[in-house]
This record gives structure tokens, sequence and C-alpha cells, in this order.
């Protein structure tokens, strides 16, 4: 089977890899590139847990196959930290006990980081309802929401 | 499996009328997982969001058109068609999560023909067009004449839907899509209910009702309309209106929900509907 | 019961909410999950199941998968040519790899392993699988009738009276007093029966391991678990190999919930790394985790409660069927245990009957038996409460189990922390806060046992002064935080100073899993006691320095201090001193402890929640929700407020939407996350978490378990709050809209 050469940007790295066509953007970022951060829940789009954005937009890199990121900005969590420091979501996340088993840790975060991106105020029932696709089973959400916006409420007061 | 990522749609078409065992690809939030289950297993896919024509809204003549390839996201952050058309733009958003959003495309839902659809009511209710794209060039569809049964199509081999288009706001006129899922997000619809309707003074002038999840495909109910039509919205009407809803349902018991509650739920639904869409044709809402 | 380890004292660390050292890596990507590690030369495995509930296998024929290019090795039943011993383990081998006959949809029938996934899953469907169909049930009603199919002739336990059918395996029974004389004296009898559908513990990651077995019978497994240990061990039984020979490490583990305390598929894992002589990763996918790896019980319970009219309990009974799938479990006797234990009760008895169905084993879910216990118990004091006019919270005051109370299930409690729940909940304003129109409030107790078990750890004081703590507990919500605290509190040394690592079972004793509500309890004690005993190491070699006596010498604040001015004067010599010659003063300072402790103490909560039902389609939505629960000592309150809300949050699931849905053909037909719904963000309000803390006497710090209770009540607490929203009274599970609506229509 011939394979498909896909020439793409990684959280700002210029990237090349080999693909079958039937191969999500979650197989080649976990099983070609090593970035595990992003994990696969479900494969069918309803869990979140391989949430990246594509050139800004949020989605499921389960559900985006690999061929498809020709020429595209791919970010994953891998890339949200700036070196050694941490997004204030991380952060956030951290100091609040945001996480217990943490596999849903890394979508959520890129889900809520897209979403303070484009709403820097959102009402509680705003996180809620964006942060809908991405299940978390250990902490019923109550200080992950907690933790969105209180970072909002901090990357608000240092704008 | 190939994978194709065309420029044009004559490209497309060409592909497509090659290989009748091809799938297109628009968002793909349906058809991956197809793919995923091993529930089809195309000789190739038809990636269509290189090209330029159908990924965009536009308004070329009046009516809108927004290009097969344009994800629901976009329609929602798309401030003109969201005042034209808030129903149809809420129904797209309420497929699937955040994510999904962001790749899911109307024509995608239309052409996957699964009778749970949340965008195919309301935009059967808003009067939209599919426009078809095949080998003998292009034409334009009623939107309830794509889907003929559950995962079935009208469309021809070779042919495609490049966009779906909606008219131009009529003066005095509103729609609504409201679904009835057990959870708040993330379900398939177990009800779907859309509605448009156009008001002369106090008093519905014309209406569309359309319902989906409660038979093998979206349903046109014109008794339900009816209902509505010489009427104020008032609760009577709207009494009259769930129950020819609810009539005109013929829903089935699954998983997700018996016929009984299916049936009374979708004349629930037409109400509350109906008073949404009653309140944005009179610049209430 | 309880043994005498607590002493009252003063805390600097314990209490606090520091951030967890596993935080970092959580938060950036970095932390290895199950499905996250790869080895050189790796290959792909892949089960291939059974699509029929009920089947023979007649016939595999493999030879068309062995022949693909890329495939490196097909298994099947025949090629595991150990058979265990031990029943539970035959069980789990027939589990992991159907023998003579697929006993449920999803059951295992033949699993290859190749150079890719797309390779493997091709070779799945080359395998040809000839099957005869037979009879099925997969309903636990249906499945004790006359007339039902038998899963397994002749196993049925000698402790099943004559009457039942050969799926009622095992009964058992507990409780004192006569009801019947009991309900002479009631002066309302309601009589029912409860049913819950069965739920899965939904953790996000999916079963996967990556294996190495070689010819020789040495082999490491990467596995995520709750129990590392119990992989090796089950899998070493299963395999008919040495453990001692096997090392097994665990990944960080994305959630269980009791659901990973079983062996599921990593002897499949290891035997294709042993055929095909390289390593295998093995990760299912969210198809089989529905339908292969353990829901909980679905379950039936006929229950009678007598109550005077002032709100005295008079007697109460229930029989609890749970279905615990293919193969026998222990649910129902958890159940029996559990139901009744929040009560002074004295005319009770409960029994448990464990029936087995053609359905995916039955696993542990957080409480494993104590929800479907309660769930009828609560429902109905709930509406004795109703009809007699009484205040359901001042009503399970009255009846409450407190210190000196026999249990139903044996035992006289030591002091418990019930009523202090209860209290609680009548003095917080959530009690008293208005509800609007079709909003009702409803109240539920809960209980489960807690638990020590086989621990092992060793605390390591590196040369340099800090110190290297090693556990063999995966950490499923924080447990290395927990015990880094604890080991910092004891020592008197800064949190930083103290790293926890999850070791391997080549570097520790005998670990039991991360279940029962152990991990903070008995690893925590031995985390203390591994302290203490470094700190006597260090005291000697303080000693040996100053040339006094060892007993002469106290540790305070990090430092061997001289124990008075008889002692001799020295200044304090800290752990990096002492550290620092230990090579000089006998060598590596390390403590360890080893033990089954046996004082976990009993866990008790109240729940309250304010719900609204919409008149017109069914659907309840929870507006409000406070857990009241005793902690013994939170450690760490983040995570144990963390664990109040997650339990809370599964226990809304369960009781509102959550169910594993058969067809007629037997086939589960809600395998992914799209129909088996659980709670999503925007489902859920806040979930206030209200912290108790009454001393478990048999712990140090008196730290009771905490994860697991906060399931128990919910189910119950919502049903009582449907029932005051909308009269009418739920009584099957889950409260999905088209039932709450055809209950309501019925009125």
């Amino acid at each position: 089977m011939s394979r498909i050469h896909v020439s793409t940007t990684i959280n700002g790295d210029e990237t090349e890899f080999l693909c079958e066509a039937q191969e999500t953007l979650l197989d080649v970022l976990r099983d070609d590139l090593d970035l595990t951060g992003s994990k696969e829940g479900c494969a069918s789009g309803d869990c979140g847990a391989c949430s990246v954005t594509v050139d800004g937009r949020l989605v499921c890199s389960c559900l985006m196959l690999a061929a498809e990121a020709e020429g595209r900005a791919i970010e994953t969590i891998e890339g949200m930290a700036d070196g050694d420091d941490l997004h204030p979501l991380q952060q956030k996340f951290l100091e609040m006990g945001a996480l217990q088993c943490g596999i849903c840790t890394p979508g959520v975060l890129v889900a809520a980081k897209n979403l303070l991106e484009r709403n820097p105020d959102p009402t509680e029932e705003q996180v809620r309802y964006w942060l809908a696709g991405n299940l978390c089973r250990c902490t019923g959400y109550d200080k992950i929401i907690r933790a969105v916006m209180e970072t909002a409420k901090d990357m608000r007061g240092a704008a | 499996m190939k994978f194709h990522s065309p420029q044009s749609v004559d490209e497309a078409i060409g592909l497509l009328a090659a290989d009748p065992d091809a799938k297109i690809l628009a968002g793909g939030t349906d058809l991956l997982v197809r793919l995923r289950s091993r529930d089809v297993a195309p000789s190739a896919v038809i990636d269509i969001k290189r090209i330029d024509a159908l990924t965009t809204i536009s308004q070329p003549d009046g009516r809108w058109r927004i290009g097969a390839a344009v994800p629901s996201a976009e329609m929602n952050e798309h401030a003109g068609l969201k005042a034209a058309w808030p129903g149809v733009v809420e129904a797209a958003d309420l497929i699937g999560s955040t994510q999904v959003q962001g790749r899911a495309t109307v024509t995608g839902n239309l052409c996957n023909a699964g009778p749970a659809a949340d965008s195919v009511p309301a935009m059967v209710a808003a009067g939209a067009m599919a426009e078809v794209a095949g080998p003998d060039g292009t034409r334009l569809v009623p939107v309830e004449d794509i889907p003929t049964a559950p995962g079935k199509t009208s469309l021809k081999q070779g042919e495609m839907v490049t966009a779906i288009t909606l008219p131009g706001k009529p003066a005095n006129s509103g729609d609504a899509y409201l679904r009835f899922i057990p959870r708040t997000e993330m379900d398939i619809a177990v009800v779907g209910v859309g509605i448009a309707l156009t008001m002369d003074g106090d008093t519905i002038k014309d209406a569309k009702v359309a319902l989906g999840a409660v038979g093998p495909k979206v349903i046109v109910a014109d008794a339900a309309a009816k209902a509505l039509i010489g009427t104020t919205g008032d609760e009577a009407a709207l009494d009259a209106l769930a129950e020819a809803a609810s009539a005109a349902a013929t829903p089935i018991d699954d998983k997700r929900g018996t016929a009984e509650f299916r049936r009374d739920v979708t004349g629930v639904m037409a109400k509350r509907t109906a008073k949404i869409a009653i309140a944005r044709a009179k610049g209430e809402a | 019961m309880a043994k005498d380890e607590y002493q009252a004292r003063e805390f600097k660390v314990i209490g606090t909410r520091p951030i967890r050292p596993d935080g970092i890596d959580k938060v950036t990507g970095k932390a290895q999950y199950g499905a996250d590690m790869s080895a050189p030369g790796m290959l792909w495995g892949a089960i291939k199941r059974s699509p029929h509930a009920h089947a023979r296998i007649v016939s595999i024929d493999t030879s068309a998968a062995s022949a693909m290019k890329g495939v490196k090795a097909v298994i099947t039943r025949a090629d595991f040519t150990h058979q265990p011993e031990d029943k539970a383990n035959a069980d789990v081998l027939d589990n992991c790899m159907a023998g003579e006959r697929a006993l449920y949809d999803g059951h295992a029938v033949a699993a290859v392993a190749a150079t890719s996934k797309s390779i493997a899953a091709a070779a799945l469907d080359a395998i040809k699988v000839d099957y005869e169909v037979l009879p099925h049930v997969t309903d636990v009603d249906d499945a004790v009738k006359p007339g039902a199919p038998i899963i397994h002739e002749g196993r049925q336990r000698e402790n099943v009276p004559e009457g039942h059918n050969g799926n009622v395996i095992s009964r058992t029974a507990f409780g004192h007093g006569d009801p019947e004389e009991g309900f002479k004296k009631a002066d309302l009898i309601i009589e029912r029966n409860f049913t819950t559908a069965a739920t899965h513990q939904g953790y996000i990651e999916p079963n996967a391991c990556l294996a190495s077995l070689g010819a020789d019978g040495q082999g490491e497994i990467w596995v995520c678990t709750q129990g590392h240990y119990m992989v090796r061990n089950v899998s070493a039984a299963v395999l008919g190999l040495d453990a001692g020979k096997i090392r097994a490490t665990a990944s960080e583990i994305g959630g269980g919930f009791g659901g990973k305390t079983h062996v599921w598929q990593e002897p499949v894992a290891l035997k294709l790394s042993q055929e095909a002589g390289k390593p295998v990763k093995l990760v299912l996918n969210r198809d089989e985790v529905f339908r292969a790896t353990g829901p909980t019980a679905s379950s039936s319970a006929d229950i009678k409660i007598g109550m005077t009219k002032d709100g005295k309990i008079t007697a109460a009974t229930c029989t609890y069927r749970l279905q615990s799938g293919a193969y026998p479990a222990d649910n129902a006797m958890l159940a029996a245990m559990c139901g009744f234990a929040p009560y002074d009760l004295e005319h009770v008895r409960t029994e448990g009957l464990e029936v087995v169905t053609n359905r995916p084993k039955a696993a542990a879910y957080r409480a494993p038996g104590a929800p479907m216990g309660a769930f009828p118990v609560e429902s109905v004091i709930d509406e004795l409460c109703q009809k007699l006019d009484l205040d359901p919270l001042d009503t399970r005051l009255q009846n409450a189990s407190r210190e000196g109370t026999r249990a139903v299930y044996g035992p006289t409690y030591p002091a418990i922390g019930l009523e202090a729940t209860l209290e609680a909940a009548k003095a917080h304003p959530h009690w008293t806060a208005p509800l609007g129109d079709n909003q009702g409030r409803g109240v539920a107790c809960g209980f489960w046992f807690n638990f020590g078990g086989d621990t092992s750890v060793s605390l390591m004081v590196n040369l340099d002064g800090t110190v290297s703590l090693a556990e063999g507990n995966p950490d499923i919500g924080g447990s290395r935080a927990a015990m880094t605290m604890m080991a910092a509190e004891e020592l008197g040394i800064p949190l930083d100073q103290v790293r926890t690592f999850i070791a391997d079972t080549a570097s520790l004793g005998q670990n039991e899993n991360t279940h029962g509500s152990r991990v903070t309890y008995a690893v925590g004690l031995a985390t203390i006691k591994a302290a203490r005993h470094a700190i006597e190491v260090m005291k000697q070699r303080a000693a040996m320095k100053w040339g006094i006596d060892a007993d002469a010498i106290e540790w305070k604040d990090g430092a061997a201090h001289p124990a008075g001015d008889n002692a001799g004067k020295f200044p304090p010599m800290s752990i990096k001193e002492i550290a620092a010659i230990s090579s000089n003063t006998g060598g590596p300072i390390a403590g360890h402890h080893e033990a089954n402790p046996e004082g976990a103490g009993v866990s008790f909560a109240t729940h309250m929640v304010d719900t609204e039902t919409d008149p017109e389609t069914g659907a309840v939505k929870v507006l409000r929700y406070t857990v009241f629960q005793d902690a013994g000592k939170a450690i760490h309150p983040d995570y144990v407020e963390g664990q109040f809300q997650g339990g809370a949050a599964q226990g809304i699931g369960w009781a509102l939407n959550e169910e594993y849905v058969y067809g007629e053909d037997g086939r589960l037909q809600n395998p992914g996350f799209l129909d088996y719904r659980i709670p999503v963000a925007s489902d859920l309000p806040m979930i206030e978490p209200v912290i108790l803390e009454i001393p478990n006497p048999g712990h140090p710090y008196g730290v009771r378990g905490v994860g697991e209770t906060s399931i128990v009540p919910p189910l119950a607490a919502i049903a009582n709050a449907v029932s005051r929203s909308s009269d009418v009274r739920l009584t099957a599970l889950p409260m999905s809209p088209p039932k709450v609506l055809a209950a309501m229509k019925a009125k």
C-alpha cells in the first residue's frame, strides 16, 4: 500500500510524515510522531480526549484523517506550555486540583484554551456547554469548571 | 483506500463518477466513525475541503448559499446568516460537541440520511434547497427530497451536494428548531421539530413544520402547519399544532425512546418551537 | 476491628492543598498511560469477539489470517495449554478467551498480533468462526425463571436452597432478630420491587497493556490497571507461569472505578507475545470496553420495611438478585450486607442471590453492590416518611447506626460518622432553601466498608538527604500526593524533599489493588510506619556519631536532637547531615513496612439533591447537590472533595440515564459514549462537598477511605427528589425521560 506524504505544522514545528489513507490524525500523532498527550478514549468524537486545534479550530483528532493535515497548522497539548512556563490554565488546574486520573485533562485544556481565546469572559453555562464534548468521569466537572472560570478572570485582569 | 483532495467540483465529480465505491469526505464526523467501525469500506475518499467554492457562506442572488464543506461552527459565527435563519443555525450548532461542530457540515448531515439529523428539519422548514452537481450539470432539489430512507439518498451515481441554499429571509418571518435529548448535549435527537413561519400582523399567514427522528426520514407535517396558518398562534392553535404534529409522527421503539414517548414529545416540542418562531417573526426574540 | 493506632496531633502538611507531584506531567501531556508506551519491534494485538450472546464454538479457521503478510501470531483457546486449578482463575481464562462456548456478545474467541493496526484488523476479518447459536438470557429476573437457559451446569453452590434454578449460583443471608414479629409492631409497611440497570464504570482510558513474554516464561508487562500485582499474579496463574518471573509495571491510569481491578486481556497479550517472540501492545477500543469488560451488575430487589407512625423502623427484609454476567461474582452478597448498614435495626433479614446471565462478567464499580443495596432501602424509608408525614433527616437520625450498633452484616460499630453527616445536612442552608414549581429535594444515606489489604512500602533516605518513597498502588486520583504529604509530615521535612514512585512488582512485597477505598488508609499507614522505621535508623546513626544511646535521641523537624540535657549537648543533626555520613555509619538508610492492616474504619455519607422535572417530557434536571461525608481525616482536601464530587456525578448518571440496553438478540445495543450516556459538563451543577472528620481509630492520623461511599446515596436521593417534585415514585433505574413521563401519565 503506497503511503501518503503530508507536510504540516505541529506546535509551530514544520513536520512531515507518511500515513495510510485511513489513518486518523490521532493515529499519526500518537503512533508515528510520539505525541501521546492526545488520548484515544472513544475514536468516535464522543469523549474529546483527543482534542487539538487545526488552523485555530477545535476538533477531535480522531475524526480527521491524517492526510487532511496537509498544509494545516495543528496545536496539541504538547504545545500548550511555553517551555517550562505553563499556560495559565495548566497552572490553575494544578492549583485547584482540577484533575484526578488526568486522562481527560489534555483534551479539556486544549478545549478550554480555545474557548478563552474566543470568549475571555464566559459564563459558567457557556463553559459547561463548550466543554460538553470533553467527558470526565472522575471529577463531576466541578473543579474543572471553577478552574476555567478562575483562569479567565485572572487572564482578563492581566490583559 | 485512496485519498483524493480535488481542487474543483468538476474534478470531484470526475473522481466520484469514475469510482462508484468512493465516498465524499466533508466534515468527516460521521464517515470517520463508520470507517473506524468498519461499517463502510470505500475504495477512496474524496476530500472536498480544498475546493474554494464549497468552503464559503455567500449570498450571491438574494439566496443564502452554504458551501458543502462549511463547518457548522462557521455558520454559527456568521452574523448575517444567524440573523436571517436563527433556527437553521441553532440546529447546526446542536450537531455533536464543539469539536464536532468544528468539522461537521449541514450538507453531510443531510447526505448521511440519518433520520435524527438535527439540521434537516430546520432546513426543510426554512425551504432549503440542495445544490446537486453531477456529470449532467447542476440542479436544485428540495432538501426533503434528498434522503429517501435511513442511510439512503436520491443522489444518482456521480452526483454530490455542493451547497445548501436558503431563501432570503421573508419579512415578518421567524424560524426555530428544538429537539429533545435525554442529556443536555452530545445526544442524538429523540425528537426534533423545525418550524418556519411568516406573520401578517398578528396572524400567521404561512408556516412549514418538519419533524425529525420520528420516522425513517424527515416528515413535512402539513396538517401541523395548517393548524397554525390563519391563527394568532394562541393556545388553542398551539394545542392543535401539537396534536397534528404528534399524529404526523411515525416513530418506533428503540434504545433512545419509546414510540409513545416520541409521539407525546413531538407535540410538546412543536408547541415550544412554534412559540420561539412566532416571537422571532414578531421581532420579539 | 479497629486497632488503636490513632493519636491526635497538630499537623503541618496534612490538611493543606499542595500541587500534586504528578501534576505537571498530567497537564502537559507527558504522563504515560497504558497505550502510550511502545517497545522496539513491537507488534499490535487485536481480539476477535463473538457476535452472539450464547453460542457453541464449532470450529475456528485461522489459516487465512496466519498466512497474511505482517501477521506474526494468531491464537485461540487451544493455544492456552495450561488449565488453572483454581475456579476463579479458570473463569478468568475462559473470560479472556472463550473455550467451548461464547457466553456473551463480545466474548473473545481469537486474537492476532501483527506489524500494524490495519493488518491486525484485516487478520481478524480473515478468521472464520463457525458458531452454533444457543438460547440466551440477559435479564436477571428472566434468568431465575423456570425454563430459562442455564448458563453453567453444575456450578451452583451448596448454599442455594431447593427451588432455585441453576443460574442462581450462590445465596448469602444476613441479619438478626425476627422480622415477622417486628412487622407486627409497624403502623405502615411498604413492600415493593426495585430494579437497577447495569452501568459501566465508564473510565475514559480504554484498557491497555504492552506485554513481552519469552519462551522461558520470563516476561514484562506494562499495564493500565488498579493492581499490577493482581495482573501479574492472575496472568501467571492463568498461563501456568511463575509469578516471580514476570515483572508488571503500572502505567498512569485513566480511571478505573473498580473496572480495572480484574484481568481482561493481559494473558492474551502475554500469550501473543510468546507466540510471536516480540512485544505486543494490546489496546481495547471503546466498543470492546463496553461489550467485554465488566459493567456492574443489574439488580432486582424485593424489599419490605415496617415503621411506626412516629418513625421507628420495626422490621426490614430484602432479597437482592444481582446478575453477575457470565461468571459468578459476589455483588448480591455485598448488596445484602450494605443496604441496611446505616440503620440500627432490631429485626432485619437480607438475602443475596448471585445470578449468572449471558452478559459480560460483572466487575466491581465503586462500592460494588452497595448502590443496589441502598436504592430500595433509602427509597422505601423516604416513602414511609412521605406517607407518615415525617421528616426524612430526623427519621434517619432516629434510626441511625451509631457506636455500639450491631450492623446487619454482623459486627458492632466503633465510632462512626453517620449521625454527624445527618446533623450537618440538617444544619446546612441547602436543607431550608426555597424550591420552585416542579422542584423537589431528596436525601439518602450510604455506607461502605472500606478495606485494608496487603501493603508494602519502602522509604529510602538518599545520600543527599532527599527521600524516595516506593509504594505499589497505581495512583488513580492523587494518592502520590497523599503519600508524599504523610511521609513529609512524619519525617518533619519539606514536601519537595520527598518524591513518591509507584514501584513495579519486583521492587516491593505484595500490594493489594487500588480498591476498597484502601490506599490513603493502608498505604498511608504503611508510609507513616516506614517513615518511623527510617527515623529509628537515623536516630541510631546520630547516636553512633554522638556516642550516646539511640533511646536518648528524639526526632523533630527533620532532625535528630538529644532528648534532654542528660543526653548530652549536641546541635541537632538534620536528615541531610545524617544521610551524608550514612556510608560511614552502617550504610544506606531506608525504612519499610509490610502489613495487612485491619483498622479501615467504615464510611458513611448523606446526600442532598434538588431536582426539577419537566412535566411535559419527564426530563429531570439536577439543580443543586450537596455531599456530607466522613473522611476521618482529609489528607489533601482537594482530592477528598474530588472523590465526593465524582462519586455523586457517577451516581447521578446511574440514576438518570446510564444503562446497558440489550436487544432481543442478546446483543448490546449501546456500546459507545454516544448512547451510553454518562453525564456531560452541561448536565450537572456544582457539587458541594462537606467534609466531616471523625477520626478513624485504626489509622495514625485518623484516615478513613473516601473513594467509594459517594456513589451509594445518589440513586435514591434523586428518586426521592423526583418523588417530591412530581409525586411519582420511580422504582426502576434509570429514571430516563420516557419512564418518568410514563409514570406521570399513569398517575
